[in-house]
């Protein structure tokens, strides 16, 4: 299991980089955008996406209507993790076709509890 | 600011009296067909106005003159060049508080990944411990086995100890890295107070070109820039009293099995 995790700020990716390994997800990389990501994503086979909303360059709505847009990247579980709370917004990453929407700040157990979510209506 | 706000709201007194005089008469010569006499109404009715205006926009200069001053950003004197620099201080200030508040976050981190594998090491080990001792309990165990066993026992004991002051040391510098609150806190305070005094000055200044719009009657076409949702807003002050707002993972939970997720 392949992770990226985007977000502009790297506190915010080394926290959640160290709960994914203690969910036992060690195999993780970081970009600091969208623009990063993008690049990353296409070359790198990844498993999973875990992205910001709000960055600069390229923000995470962006990021994910980009992977649903590629044909080798579209079916890529993406989960949002992000300070962007307006009701609006999460609907419209729904329809854009997010897989999770966490908001921050957020708990371990809520975190565990969307990639569990996730993982189980792929497989 | 408070009395100047009531001497400008409207025209002077002598003024809206001549205007009204001249507005009856031009209605009369209009009415008695006097177009010549109608004309001459209207430009002096122009005139009116533009008098009062040159007087208000003088008047106007005056106070902005002032509000500039009381900004505190004309850098000729000594006193007032620090009080500029107070303005571009506040940024320095807040830069200060994202390295010092970046750093705090980082030291707690190392802190926590440097003390995780001492606890993870300490329940392996003592749960290896417990079955081999329930081994011995239940007499499975060779005599060479015992010796190594005692032998562990006793390095476990002597790990426990160092691991633990390990752990309290690395608690107690998480502790102290906490520390940033205070700092941080005080140099965010100053700003606030700085931005609450730019604030009323503004306010200042936004009434006085309100006059000036009044006066020249010029209506601004004012595009309400509403922030852009797709590049993303940041955190939500006051989450709990908006209701266009999520007010935690329980309501973005609620909002979305309603969409169907």
């Amino acid at each position: 299991m392949k992770i990226l995790i985007v977000d502009d700020f790297s506190t915010m990716r080394r926290i959640i980089k160290n709960l994914l390994r203690d969910l036992g997800f060690t195999n993780t990389d970081e970009a600091d955008d969208g623009n990063t990501a993008l690049p990353m994503l296409k070359s790198g086979k990844y498993d999973f996406l875990v992205t910001d909303w709000n960055m600069p360059g390229m923000s995470g709505f962006d990021l994910l209507k980009a992977v649903r847009a590629d044909e080798n990247l579209k079916t890529l579980p993406v989960l949002m993790v992000t300070a962007e709370a307006k009701r609006d917004q999460i609907v419209a990453a729904a329809q854009a076709g997010v897989n999770g929407y966490v908001v921050k700040p957020f708990t371990a157990a809520v975190l565990k509890e969307k990639i569990e979510k996730i993982f189980e209506r792929i497989q | 600011m408070s009395d100047s706000k009531k001497n400008h709201r409207g025209l002077e007194p002598e003024v809206t009296e001549k205007l009204q005089r001249q507005a009856a008469e031009l209605a009369e010569s209009v009415d008695a067909g006097d177009y010549a006499k109608a004309m001459t109404l209207i430009n002096e009715l122009s005139e009116v106005r533009d008098q009062s205006l040159y007087r208000e926009v003088g008047r106007l200069t005056r106070s902005l003159h002032e509000a500039i001053r009381n900004f505190q950003i004309d850098p000729r004197n000594a006193e007032q060049q620090e009080a500029l620099s107070k303005m571009t201080d506040a940024s320095d200030r807040l830069e200060y508080v994202v390295q010092m508040t970046g750093e705090a976050a980082n030291r707690t981190m190392d802190l926590v990944e440097e003390t995780m594998p001492v606890a993870n090491a300490l329940r392996d080990e003592a749960a290896a411990l417990r079955d081999e001792w329930q081994r011995l309990r239940r007499r499975e165990m060779q005599p060479a086995e015992f010796r190594e066993l005692y032998g562990r026992i006793d390095r476990f004991f002597v790990s426990m100890a160092t691991d633990a002051d390990t752990m309290y040391s690395n608690l107690s510098e998480i502790l102290l890295a906490q520390d940033y609150q205070d700092l941080t806190g005080q140099v965010i305070q100053k700003v606030t107070a700085l931005v609450k005094e730019v604030e009323e000055q503004m306010l200042s200044l936004v009434v006085m070109a309100s006059h000036v719009d009044q006066l020249t009657g010029t209506v601004h076409q004012i595009e309400e820039k509403e922030e852009s949702a797709e590049k993303g807003v940041g955190p939500q002050i006051k989450a709990d009293e908006r209701e266009d707002v999520v007010s935690g993972q329980d309501d973005v939970d609620d909002l979305l099995s309603s969409l169907g997720f």
